[in-house]
């Protein structure tokens, strides 16, 4: 593969036949873990936005944690994808070097943090849909895949019931934080389709059989988890009248175009920089 | 810890006017060992202030298991009945037992 390639319309390229089998396996699968690790990284990035701001010094430190994991997840991801691209290009490359049109993240990663509902709902979400992929993953033909999904899923079981906790009791609390939760449900909802869709995605899932777990299967798990949470709650899950699409073709909204340059302005200030 | 999800929030302590009740937090290291105290923290109530405990006090695998008490149900000593509490063991040798010769082929004394 030449540099590059992670960025290009793969779709067309496949019709007109320009590339041939084993190829697309290999860019299907290179574009796979960088979703998956551009999900992580851009969230670790809205979590850490958090520091100093929570709570409590107590919430910093959980939310703090919880970055650290998806920014270690982040980086296997990251580092694997690039290794399979073969044109070079790093971990750092990566998170740093690409622009917007570059990341294949998902659009619910890349809303804006808002109250601490609106944060522990997409992170209920979120953690849920992570808990079941990598449970998925864990017999994934892949061994850097398999070997990932083994660590990361004690870290998301954890991260799942870190949010779980607070959906719980600011939904069954008082009625100011009932109300703010059930908005927060709101406001994220519209970003849960995205996630379980396939269309972007379905051809070239299909590629490397045995590897990749399929979005759409790991629906009826997430949801039953999710909804008991919810419903527990007292809350009710919310019936959105839109939805995001295109994140991992690397269409994005206004928010990532804030967020990057955040993340990536010290790496391109001193290029080469290291701790 | 407990996970079920269809629970009610154990009763929580009162909590203060500004925020959180403080909660004292024990950690057992290994198995074989007693829980030790390590420190205090802020949560909501009983199941958050495990989590906090173990955000704030096993990020470095420190232990295997986890106390947290509410800081108000502890009855300390005080520090002012230190000398009717604590003097008069201090002249009492004949309470340690330094006065005996431990017979041979006994192990582990």
């Amino acid at each position: 593969m030449t540099a590059g390639t992670l960025s290009q319309p793969l779709a067309g390229a496949i019709d007109r036949g320009d590339i041939d089998r084993a190829e697309v396996d290999q860019i299907a699968l290179a574009t796979y873990v960088l979703g998956l690790g551009d999900d992580a990284l851009i969230l670790a990035q809205r979590l850490g936005e958090w520091i100093t701001r929570a709570p409590q010094i107590e919430e910093d430190i959980a939310l703090g944690n919880i970055a650290l994991d998806l920014l270690g997840q982040a980086r296997t991801l990251l580092s694997y994808a690039g290794e399979i691209e073969g044109a070079g290009r790093d971990e750092d490359d990566l998170a740093y070097l690409r622009d917007e049109r570059e990341f294949r993240n998902v659009h619910l990663v890349e809303i804006e943090n808002g109250d601490f509902a609106v944060t522990m709902a997409r992170q209920l979400i979120f953690s849920g849909y992570q808990y079941e992929l990598y449970t998925a993953l864990l017999t994934s033909t892949d061994p850097t895949l398999s070997a990932l999904a083994a660590k990361a899923v004690k870290e998301v079981a954890y991260h799942r019931d870190h949010a779980t906790q607070w959906v719980l009791r600011l939904g069954d609390g008082t009625a100011e934080s009932h109300h703010r939760m059930q908005a927060a449900l709101d406001r994220v909802w519209p970003y849960v389709e995205e996630i379980f869709d396939t269309a972007d995605t379905a051809n070239l899932l299909a590629a490397p059989p045995g590897i990749a777990a399929d979005p759409a299967g790991l629906r009826p798990a997430w949801s039953g988890y999710v909804e008991n949470v919810i419903a527990a709650a007292t809350l009710v899950v919310p019936k959105p009248t839109w939805r995001s699409r295109g994140g991992r073709a690397g269409y994005h909204s206004e928010n990532l175009g804030h967020l990057l340059p955040d993340m990536q302005n010290l790496h391109r200030s001193h290029p080469g920089a290291r701790w | 810890m407990t996970s079920d999800i269809n629970q009610t929030p154990a009763a929580s302590p009162a909590a203060s006017r500004r925020g959180w009740p403080l909660w004292e937090v024990f950690i057992r290291a290994r198995r074989g060992l007693s829980h030790q105290h390590v420190g205090s923290l802020h949560a909501p109530d009983a199941e958050m202030a495990l989590r906090n405990a173990r955000d704030v006090y096993t990020r470095r695998g420190e232990g295997v298991s986890i106390w947290v008490v509410p800081s108000s149900a502890i009855t300390a000593s005080s520090p002012d009945e230190k000398d009717p509490f604590f003097d008069p063991a201090m002249d009492k040798a004949y309470r340690h037992p330094t006065f005996y010769d431990v017979p041979e082929g006994v192990s582990h004394l």
